[in-house]
């Protein structure tokens, strides 16, 4: 739960993104981000919250670990499932 | 079924094997073993075993996983207090990791079964949904060090509808980290601390405690060479005796960390102090919902009963139960007699089998003993 979530800003209304997943959009709160975001920012997230804008020159070498982790199907892999609740703690886009 | 330790193989090879030579290079200026590292993130965890990262470590260092579970250290009398609401009828929500660790006799799991309502959510918004669907009470038990307790903040200072309500279970790990460091018999030379949980304090926090300790503290990250980084200097650190902070993450961890988020949590909690399940008591461990919030508290809406949940006795295994040891990182599962055998995720007897953060299911899970050297050295 500590390892959050990275995703890409697709939009923004007020204190909600739209972030994308892998492909999943989600409802992503901006309430304590630690600076202005825009579309097109990736973002790392907890509990469906940004808690972090990421440098876009870090962007590469923060998705490999997730790409690492989902990219294996086994279904009780702890990291993974971690990783996919983390995407699920985002709101349904309305 | 386990998911299986990986063979270790490193996204970028050449640089693995750099950072296994120095880590070693490091270990061996020590010149003594074993040497006690304690990192405090289940997610620290999870990676060194599914990763098989204890295959690159040195024979003479150990890196124990301390009090990093948040579902894990939730005491039972607040898992109490969660069941017994769940059982006036209250609705509460949680996660999912939550809903099996025991309470005294019962645990959110058994009384759902017997039709209490017990919501499973991923986040406290999805909570505060279900709460402006209806106009019942819902209670989120809220679990989680500073990290998670960020968000509980954030939906408390945007004000949530008036049927919710949070009982809150959130720790702040500075604090634990102080109790690890001082316990007797201690052997903790050094700590990594988690990437993630620093993103929002800054590394800077650790700064009082590596002053007052005189023991070197380490910010790493979750990637297998994140990890093997925070951990050469970590040990090198030690090797030669610089008690200091040091920041490996540089991409997600400043000196002052998330300040915004800072200002949200320490506005909805203050600190309290509060028992870590099995490991202490913890002065400024617990995080509690301020005064200004005290229409969400639901330590303070409700009249919380549990009385009737101590009339029985905790299951006998419980009483076997190495967790506490476990976490404050003087045993580990295999010092556990019921690890595997009484005690396994479908059958978990403490909380530490139960949650995906905690060391005996994350040990389980991949492979049931992550630690290959002690596997090499047993059939060497």
């Amino acid at each position: 739960m500590c390892l959050g979530v990275p995703g890409r800003v697709v939009s923004i209304d007020g204190l909600v993104a739209i972030v994308d997943f892998w492909g999943v959009e989600k409802e992503v709160r901006l309430d304590v981000v630690d600076e202005p975001v825009a579309p097109g920012d990736y973002v790392l997230n907890h509990v469906g919250f940004a808690i972090r804008r990421i440098a876009a020159e870090d962007i590469a070498e923060t998705l490999a670990l997730y790409d690492e982790l989902l990219g294996r199907a086994d279904a009780d892999d702890l990291m993974a499932a971690d990783v996919r609740g983390e995407v699920d703690a985002g709101g349904r886009p309305r | 079924m386990t998911a299986g330790t990986e063979r270790l193989r490193f996204r970028d090879p050449a640089r693995g094997r750099a950072l296994t030579e120095a880590l070693a290079h490091h270990a061996r200026r020590l010149g003594r073993a074993p040497v006690s590292v304690m990192h405090v993130c289940g997610s620290h965890e999870q990676a060194i075993a599914r990763f098989g990262l204890r295959a690159a470590f040195p024979d003479a260092l150990d890196v124990i996983m301390g009090p990093g579970c948040p579902v894990c250290v939730t005491d039972v009398p607040e898992v109490d207090e969660a069941v017994a609401l769940a059982l006036a009828g209250v609705r509460v929500a949680t996660y999912g990791d939550m809903l099996r660790v025991p309470g005294t006799s019962r645990s959110l799991a058994d009384v759902r079964a017997d039709g209490a309502r017990v919501d499973v959510v991923y986040g406290i918004a999805q909570a505060v949904e279900l709460a402006a669907a209806t106009d019942e009470p819902v209670v989120f038990f809220a679990s989680g060090f500073e990290t998670t307790a960020v968000a509980t903040a954030a939906v408390l200072l945007a004000g949530p509808p008036a049927n919710f309500a949070v009982l809150s279970a959130h720790k702040y790990i500075p604090p634990v980290m102080e109790i690890v460091a001082e316990m007797p018999g201690g052997k903790i030379e050094g700590f990594l601390a988690a990437g993630h949980a620093a993103t929002i304090t800054g590394w800077g926090v650790f700064e009082p405690f590596v002053a007052r300790h005189r023991v070197p503290v380490v910010v790493a990250g979750f990637e297998p060479l994140d990890i093997l980084a925070g951990l050469v200097r970590l040990v090198e650190l030690i090797a030669s005796g610089e008690p200091r902070v040091d920041n490996t993450f540089p991409r997600c961890v400043s000196r002052d960390g998330n300040r915004d988020a800072q200002a949200a949590l320490w506005r909805v909690f203050e600190p309290t102090g509060g028992r870590w399940r099995g490991i202490a008591h913890v002065p400024n461990g617990n995080l509690r919902l301020r005064d200004e919030f005290a229409r969400w508290d639901a330590r303070r809406r409700f009249d919380i009963d549990c009385t009737p949940l101590w009339d029985h006795a905790p299951a006998a295994l419980v009483q076997q139960c190495q967790c506490g040891d476990i976490m404050a990182g003087i045993a580990s599962p295999h010092d556990c007699s019921l690890f595997g055998a009484e005690c396994t995720p479908d059958t978990p007897v403490g909380a530490c089998m139960v949650s995906a953060e905690g060391t005996c299911k994350i040990w389980h899970q991949y492979g049931g003993h992550p630690d290959l050297r002690q596997i090499r050295r047993k059939v060497s």
